[in-house]
């Protein structure tokens, strides 16, 4: 498959692979994916409780190569931002960000849910 | 443009055509362009000619008679035209084909296409090594059964079916025997007389011919097998496939089938060295699942699933510089993970891991050792991406994880 310029430099050199201690009450975890389907993606953020903007994000993913574009690309746009500005992250600004094909599209939504995810997380243990 | 040191590890998709071939073909264009149809003049005689000597090359290369052998454009099309070809014209003696779950899309497509038309198709199952189980292949025969498609070797893992003893089976119960021979032919030795086979399909690709030339063997003695063409016109072949036949191609498939005569024994052997070194070497990496079965196999292929990390991904780390095959879904155009890992028992998960590597007449060693080391590195780069191979390092049990499938 023919892959944007942009995807693949995502692909090339992934930012912000990597772990958060799952433990800490301002990290909000999400696993979405099975290994069955091909794709898994865990995406961490780090929340700063006095602002509620989200300091530090971290993915790792199994999956084909958009996969780990978007998750790539998920955890840049992620940084700097409130839950609500993250919230608002819709799956298709990731597809016309990577020109994603639309086969491809899965990926994105995939993406989407894991920032979902560790929003829900993070709000669920801090009770929000 | 190619770059030059792209190494080329997928043999089993298509081969480059040898030289050899292309100079062979050369005077066909423009020189030698005639009709083999044409009777009556100089230019149809010296297509003619041509054919005739590329059909014995062909057919000695397989065991057969030079009349045994029916042009085609690919080895698709020889297997829609023998599948259909013996359901139709043996339909009074009955509608029951029996194949694998294993088989190429050419052959499980065709007999899908049958179903809808009224015949009946039992697609056996293949134990974990990718080969069909004699006796539930002799149990599915029954008086309807008209036609017994079980290929050579498997496209993806290169298993070898054992082809004398289906034979043997068919014989005994009078069925046709038909195999696809797309990947064994021009690789292994073959003798379709004293194996047995009926009909074999094969394709000029696959063995450093050009594309676009197929063949059809179709026995004509004991049994004298016919079948129905599935393509009218002028009679061509027999009348078993009409068309202009395509002269240049056929000079290139038999070039390519007299080089492949030749050059087999030596090949096989040095292309097996390379295969099981390169296939070792890979098995030395944490957690590599083997695909297939270690003796009966083709020598060129190997089939490896790299836990944890998915196919298309990991070529992505070196599609640069290597070209092979995965089974996962990424790459394939139904989006469904390889059906024959599958079809072996494989989860989703291994099928989703799977790179198929497919050595050939120009690889090299040095172009070996250059991928494993490519591979290697590949594989370790996506396992430190993996969330799951972090998980299974941490001694979580996948299987016991509640996952958001999606």
């Amino acid at each position: 498959m023919a892959y944007s310029e942009k995807l693949l430099n995502h692909f090339k050199n992934p930012q912000n692979v990597g772990s958060l201690d799952k433990e800490k009450k301002n990290v909000g975890t999400g696993l979405v994916g099975a290994p069955e389907c091909g794709d898994v993606m865990r995406l961490q953020i780090e929340v700063d409780d006095a602002s509620g903007i989200i300091k530090d994000a971290k993915f790792k993913t199994f999956g084909c190569g958009s996969a780990i574009a978007s998750s790539s690309l998920a955890t840049e746009w992620l940084k700097g931002k409130t839950l609500d500005e993250a919230e608002g992250i819709d799956n298709m600004d990731i597809v016309e960000e990577l020109e994603l094909p639309p086969v491809k599209i899965h990926c994105s939504v995939l993406a989407e849910d894991a920032i979902k995810s560790a929003i829900s997380d993070y709000k669920s243990k801090n009770a929000l | 443009m190619l770059k030059e040191n792209l190494i080329y590890l997928d043999n089993s998709a298509t081969t480059p055509c040898d030289p050899r071939v292309v100079e062979a073909m050369v005077p066909y264009f423009t020189q030698h362009f005639g009709n083999a149809a044409s009777r009556n003049h100089p230019f149809g005689w010296a297509a003619e000619g041509a054919v005739d000597k590329a059909r014995k090359q062909i057919a000695d290369l397989i065991g057969a008679d030079p009349r045994e052998i029916i042009f085609t454009s690919g080895a698709t099309e020889a297997d829609n035209l023998a599948i259909k070809g013996v359901a139709q014209m043996y339909k009074r003696k009955g509608n029951h084909i029996i194949t694998a779950e294993t088989e190429h899309k050419a052959v499980l497509d065709t007999c899908k296409a049958l179903e809808k038309e009224g015949c009946e198709v039992t697609y056996l199952k293949v134990n974990r090594q990718g080969l069909v189980d004699l006796a539930e292949l002799e149990a599915a025969i029954k008086p309807t059964t008209i036609l017994v498609s079980l290929m050579f070797a498997n496209n993806e893992i290169g298993v070898v079916q054992p082809m004398r003893q289906i034979a043997e089976i068919c014989e005994k119960h009078q069925v046709l025997f038909m195999t696809d021979g797309t990947q064994a032919v021009g690789k292994l030795p073959i003798n379709v007389k004293e194996l047995g086979i009926h009909l074999m399909a094969f394709t000029a690709h696959k063995m450093y011919g050009p594309k676009g030339v197929g063949a059809l063997y179709v026995s004509r003695k004991s049994p004298r097998v016919k079948v129905t063409s599935q393509m009218d016109g002028g009679g061509h072949e027999r009348g078993m496939r009409s068309g202009t036949l395509n002269v240049t191609g056929i000079v290139g498939f038999g070039k390519a089938a007299e080089l492949a005569m030749q050059e087999m024994e030596s090949e096989a052997s040095r292309l097996s060295e390379l295969r099981d070194y390169m296939e070792n070497e890979l098995m030395k990496i944490e957690e590599v699942v083997f695909n297939g079965h270690k003796d009966f196999r083709m020598p060129h292929i190997t089939n490896l699933s790299f836990k944890h990390v998915e196919g298309e991904g990991l070529m992505m780390t070196f599609n640069e510089q290597v070209a092979l095959s995965s089974g996962s879904a990424c790459t394939s155009a139904s989006l469904e993970p390889s059906y024959v890992l599958k079809a072996l028992g494989l989860g989703d998960d291994l099928a989703h891991s799977s790179l198929r590597i497919s050595l050939g007449r120009f690889t090299t060693k040095e172009e070996v050792d250059k991928a494993i080391e490519l591979i290697a590195n590949g594989v370790h780069h996506m396992r430190d991406l993996s969330p799951i191979w972090e998980m299974y390092k941490e001694g979580i049990d996948l299987d016991s994880v509640e996952w958001q499938e999606h």
